[in-house]
């Protein structure tokens, strides 16, 4: 009943208390808050305990194969959380618990959460566990966090994530390696040299990693250029797109507004302080380019999609009355969140149209109290296409059940300081990158309410809304 | 002087457009190209039909015509088929060979037109592009296909008797080689996109879309149209190239092609397994070899006037009308008569995990709906789930079913040994022993658990559905499905309704087999039903045949070598000796001495050896054995030599043999139509084609009636009734036929 009662108070923004409270607040309180109605004042619920970012920090997101080359996923998973005590000097024993995510595992540190945090001299009571969820394993890791402290479980929760794409594994074949586990279990010498003699030429081929569904077979790249020409985006759409991206990323970079990436001294290397794969061109150059995936007639381009990237992220999440207790001035409030799942096949990188309606109705808002959004950048066509969707009433009522459109962000809000395409896509550090560089905006533009939506392989998304902390 | 008669042709058709207005092709110009959309407004397909000529000839014209327009493509704006084909029904209408070859000799002048084409044009492919439809595809410069599943490029005119008439013999060669150009004309088979480039048959492949801003299909068809007009712009201004580098495979391939004896020697090979395979009885692939190679050896001006003659000539086959009859059969046989039913089936539920049940399992979940299968043992349960699996595994193996999709489809079926979930069952399929008391008890153990509306339907091949009725609450709701094994690959379904099956219970029935994929004939109640009635006295008569002496090899040759594709001692033991002797036995009983012949206690003793077919191993052969070449089974043999009869000298020729056993199929047949079993010639001839085998050359029992002539028949059969009695009386609508020609059993 009191939830009910809840709801429709949150969703009817006209009732003059609220109004009145509005009108007092944006008079009283802030003079750069941009002049706009909210629907909400606040997405404080009572009853519910408030959740804060302290800060977020990042490892410098490297191509791979660069500087990062020689070193393992758990070493820049310590450099983001080394980075991340550094910055917030929190005492090593006040986490309570460490939830990092990885895609591409290493098999030697499967858990690299647990490795990582020894590694980076955190107290060996402090438990630590890795979660999966493709290019949202990080979000995957804050909300995860998220939920233990709700749950009053914990206090202050570590979350993050790495990937790096230097060193990826690569297998024998499922032949080869049915022979060598016989091989083990071969007692005699004679078992031994018949196992030995089974061995083909052909069976020693590698099996490679692909960044491809395993229920489909079809790469991402593939399903990104199906669904930009699905949605009619255009190679020159995208281009453009991509150019933002980079030349927005470049004037952050150049601005110092970059502020979550720390230096990391990388061993027998010089420090990195700066993500190199931001590189605006020209469009001439860029349309010289041939399509990547769609061959001959293919949009996505290597200049318009996100690179393979090494790097690692790091959050620190609390309650609000821990993060004030220990003295802290938190950036922001995590509200909100869902996850969405779509089919993986046509739909694979729609997780933002899905995911976006779903959240703000979740939280009472519409779009337009949104003041900064963060979308994940897989590729420039992915990101046009999710616009055109939000944008498509069609779409929302045939694919959505929905009765209309949630409507598309105003570009002016979007991604302005460069993303994934531009700044690098370490598939599971882009997340805590997102929500991050929310909070940093929010405090930077004055906005209150921000938005992180990002698609996932499998056909998965996700979406959270992230409150400014008031200043 | 040619472009005197285009410029002639034209100005007429310009007259002809003030007049009407073109319903089946449009075009625009987008940017110098064309962009001609072809719709055949009245029917899903497309085909070639003289009206369809016509506009499309009309709109080419103007094209050409234009200076405007510098490339062109062709596309169609329905989402499942490019062009499907020539119209038959156009064929059809034809009197004479000469008629038909003149249609292939216009076919051939458009297409040589195409091809000879000022400006390029590039052929948009989505969906359906067969026979005809091919053939216009292969005259343009370019083509562009989509990965569709229902894109499917061939030429399928071998199976309707015919071959490819408009210049396919002639450009399929040059285009994909002569052996994958005999491969495709010869067997008639669909190639998929991703094959079809390999083979260079297209040049560039497109992928279907998602959703976006429209639905799948329409985006998908205007995406093609975008990048095909892409390709024509490169054509025109020559950034894109048709000739393809050829590989240093490709480049031997072709030396080695380009030596006259290696072709003759091909081509003798091609031409002595096709009279291996089709024993000489379909005309159609003869004629398609004498085309190519006339083509090839002897120019094209030889070789397109060989193509329209022999397509003249093959028009006029009994069997190519034969086989005409056995597609529009088909297509009859594929839709419901019945109207929609009540509710869809839902959750369907099978009783007995053996090789039909299983079977029957599979195409059901293959289409999306949840299946039961239940069993009384785990081990036939076992057995019966790895069928299915191992049905759908092959599919993966051919790359036709992804492991994702097949795990999906797995998922539907839930193997059980009890009765949870019926109480959620629209339909229950049983398919347990053939033994009426056994029916008896599943029908009321099932009643018991089973919501009101739902279907009870049995696969039996020979007990009266109104027996096994008998034990129901509900007769309305018990119908008679027929499956035939394997069930995954025979396309027929036999549906048999009582006198008192509802007409929804039918229609419910005839939705599901239509759902599996079936082929459906719905047939009346009585011992054997139709098909299994006109095996049974055949059978009965290869029995009596291996009891006179003829071996198992010598009565396969002789079946097959009428056309049949599983001689009648292999198809005994496919069937099952077993089976063949409880069908022989309970038939025998229901009709008498007309079911004699052969012995029963030969089929009985053989199974009492346990010489039960393939399935254990031995029947009338020996199975399991490496050796390709199948073994007579001794043991058989000696059954047979103590059931030994005297062959009759004056019926016992190798033809009298081969007539004594077609004509009892086909008096069988014919008194099935005359008692009302069959509803009428054409469910026949379906039957007996799709279940049983019977020569499709032929076209079915009532066309070969209808083509051999049923006087010549009776004959026959007077002449085999003097040596054996009433099993080769002809029945009184054999005899009307017989005493008055003008009676047949198709118009």
């Amino acid at each position: 009943m009191a939830s009910m009662l809840l709801t429709s108070l949150r969703s009817s923004p006209l009732t003059s208390v609220q109004a009145a409270q509005f009108a007092a607040r944006s008079l009283g309180t802030s003079v750069h808050l941009q002049a706009q109605a909210k629907s909400k004042k606040t997405l404080a619920k009572p009853g519910v305990k408030n959740i804060v970012l302290v800060d977020g920090v990042r490892t410098p997101f490297l191509q791979s194969g660069t500087i990062y080359a020689d070193l393992m996923p758990h070493d820049l998973a310590r450099a983001a959380l080394q980075g991340l005590l550094n910055r917030t000097g929190l005492p090593k024993d006040a986490v309570d618990y460490i939830v990092y995510g990885t895609v591409i595992q290493e098999v030697k540190t499967s858990n690299v959460a647990r490795e990582a945090a020894l590694g980076a001299g955190f107290s060996d009571k402090t438990p630590a566990h890795t979660v999966t969820m493709a290019c949202i394993s990080s979000n995957q890791a804050m909300t995860t966090a998220v939920g233990l402290i709700a749950a009053g479980q914990c206090d202050a929760v570590v979350a993050g994530g790495v990937e790096f794409m230097s060193d990826v594994p690569i297998r024998h074949s499922r032949r080869m390696r049915k022979t060598m586990l016989s091989l083990n279990k071969a007692k005699t010498l004679g078992a031994r040299l018949s196992l030995l003699g089974s061995i083909r030429l052909a069976h020693l081929a590698p099996e490679l990693p692909a960044v491809a569904e395993f229920s489909t077979a079809e790469t991402m790249g593939h399903s990104a250029d199906r669904l930009a020409a699905a949605f009619g985006v255009s190679r020159l759409e995208q281009d453009e797109f991509a150019l933002r991206s980079h030349t927005l990323a470049k004037k952050a970079q150049d601005s110092g507004l970059l502020s979550d990436v720390i230096s990391f001294k990388v061993p027998g290397k010089d420090i990195v302080s700066k993500d190199n794969g931001i590189r605006p061109s020209t469009m001439e150059q860029m349309a010289k380019l041939k399509p990547a995936f769609i061959k001959p007639h293919g949009t996505v381009t290597a200049a318009n999609s996100s690179f393979l990237t090494d790097g690692a992220s790091a959050v620190l999440i609390m309650s609000e009355e821990k993060a004030l207790a220990m003295g802290y001035k938190p950036k922001a409030y995590l509200r909100d969140f869902v996850y969405v799942s779509q089919d993986p096949k046509d739909q694979l990188l729609l997780g933002p149209t899905y995911a976006t309606p779903k959240v703000l109705e979740k939280s009472g808002l519409t779009l337009n109290d949104i003041d900064v959004f963060e979308f994940h950048e897989a590729f420039a066509g992915q990101i046009m296409a999710n616009l055109k969707a939000m944008e498509s009433d069609w779409f929302a009522q045939t694919y959505m059940g929905r009765k209309t459109k949630v409507g598309a962000p105003p570009m002016e809000k979007f991604n302005s300081w460069g993303g994934s395409l531009s700044l690098g896509h370490p598939f599971a550090a882009t997340g805590c990158r997102l929500v991050t560089t929310v909070a940093h905006r929010l405090q930077k533009e004055g906005g209150q309410y921000g938005l992180v939506a990002a698609c996932a392989a499998g056909g998965q998304g996700h979406a959270m809304v992230i409150e400014a902390y008031p200043q | 002087m040619a472009s005197v008669r285009l410029l002639l042709t034209r100005r007429c058709c310009t007259a002809l457009k003030t007049t009407t207005a073109r319903t089946h092709v449009s075009y625009e110009v987008k940017d110098n190209v064309a962009v001609v959309r072809i719709n055949d407004p009245t029917s899903k397909v497309n085909t070639l039909s003289r009206h369809m000529q016509a506009e499309m000839v009309e709109v080419m014209n103007e094209i050409w015509g234009n200076a405007a327009v510098k490339s062109a493509v062709l596309i169609s704006r329905k989402p499942g088929c490019f062009i499907a084909g020539a119209d038959i029904n156009m064929i059809q209408a034809c009197k004479t060979a000469e008629e038909v070859t003149s249609l292939s000799q216009e076919g051939q002048k458009i297409f040589d037109q195409v091809e000879k084409s000022p400006i390029p044009i590039v052929a948009a492919i989505n969906g359906s592009c067969l026979g005809g439809g091919l053939e216009f595809a292969i005259a343009c410069q370019y083509r562009i296909a989509t990965k569709s599943k229902k894109t499917i490029l061939g030429t399928p005119e071998v199976m309707l008797g015919l071959l490819p008439g408009a210049g396919g013999t002639q450009r399929l060669p040059k285009m994909v080689g002569l052996p994958a150009a005999f491969d495709m004309m010869l067997t008639g088979k669909n190639i998929r996109p991703d094959k079809a480039k390999k083979m260079g048959l297209v040049h560039q492949l497109v992928d279907p879309l998602g959703p976006g801003l429209k639905s799948p299909e329409e985006r998908t068809i205007e995406y093609l149209e975008e990048v095909a007009v892409d390709f024509a712009k490169g054509l025109a201004g020559r950034k894109v190239t048709v000739e393809k580098k050829k590989g240093l495979v490709q480049k031997i391939q072709d030396f080695v092609m380009g030596l006259p004896p290696v072709r003759k020697q091909i081509y003798k090979t091609v031409h002595s397994k096709v009279m291996k395979q089709s024993k000489g009885l379909y005309p159609a692939p003869l004629k398609i070899i004498e085309c190519i190679q006339t083509g090839i050896e002897k120019g094209n001006a030889a070789g397109y006037l060989t193509e329209s003659q022999n397509f003249g000539k093959l028009a006029m086959t009994s069997e190519s009308r034969a086989l005409i009859g056995l597609y529009h059969g088909q297509v009859t046989c594929k839709k419901n008569h019945f109207g929609k039913p009540e509710r869809d089936v839902k959750k369907l539920a099978v009783l007995g995990a053996g090789l039909m049940g299983a079977g029957i399992a599979q195409v059901t979940i293959d289409k999306g709906v949840a299946t039961i299968l239940k069993d009384t043992t785990e081990e036939g349960l076992a057995r019966g789930h790895q069928q299915v699996y191992k049905g759908l595994n092959d599919k993966t193996k051919k790359k036709s079913l992804t492991t994702f999709e097949r795990d999906g489809i797995m998922s539907l079926l839930s193997g059980q040994l009890d009765y949870r979930d019926f109480e959620n069952a629209d339909m229950v399929i049983e398919a347990v022993f053939e033994d009426l008391s056994i029916k008896h008890k599943v029908v009321k153990e099932v009643e018991a658990v089973i919501p009101p509306h739902c279907i009870f339907a049995t696969n039996t091949s020979a007990l009266p559905i109104k027996d096994i009725a008998a034990a129901s609450k509900r007769p309305e709701k018990v119908i008679g499905m027929h499956y035939f094994s394997p069930v995954d690959k025979m396309q027929l379904l036999e549906i048999i309704t009582t006198n008192k099956t509802s007409k929804d219970t039918t229609a419910s029935a005839v939705a599901v087999g239509l759902k599996q994929g079936k082929v459906i004939i719905v047939v009346g109640d009585g011992p054997g039903f139709y098909t299994t009635r006109c095996l049974a006295p055949m059978l009965a008569e290869a029995v009596r045949a291996l009891q006179e002496g003829v071996g198992p090899k010598k009565l396969d040759s002789l079946t097959t070598g009428f056309g049949f594709p599983v001689g009648a001692a292999t198809l005994a033991d496919e069937v099952g000796i077993d089976v063949a002797a409880h069908v022989a036995e309970d038939l025998g009983k229901a009709f008498g001495t007309r079911f004699g012949g052969g012995n029963v206690e030969v089929l009985k003793m053989m199974v009492q050896k346990g010489f039960k077919g393939r399935k254990s191993g031995k029947g009338c052969y020996v199975y399991g054995a490496k050796s390709k070449e199948k073994k007579v089974n001794s043991g058989a043999e000696d059954i047979l030599k103590s059931f030994k009869l005297t062959a009759p000298p004056a019926v016992s020729a190798d033809e009298d043999i081969q007539y004594r056993l077609v004509s009892r199929f086909v008096n069988e047949a014919v008194l099935c139509l005359q008692e009302g079993i069959l509803p009428d010639p054409v469910q026949g001839d379906i039957g007996a084609v799709f279940g049983l085998g019977f020569p499709p050359c032929l076209g079915g029992p009532f066309r070969f009636v209808d083509s051999h002539g049923a006087d010549k028949l009776v004959q026959k059969m007077k002449r085999f009734e003097e040596a054996y009695g009433n099993q080769f009386t002809p029945c009184q609508l054999l005899l009307d036929h017989a005493k008055d020609s003008s009676k047949r059993f198709h118009k």
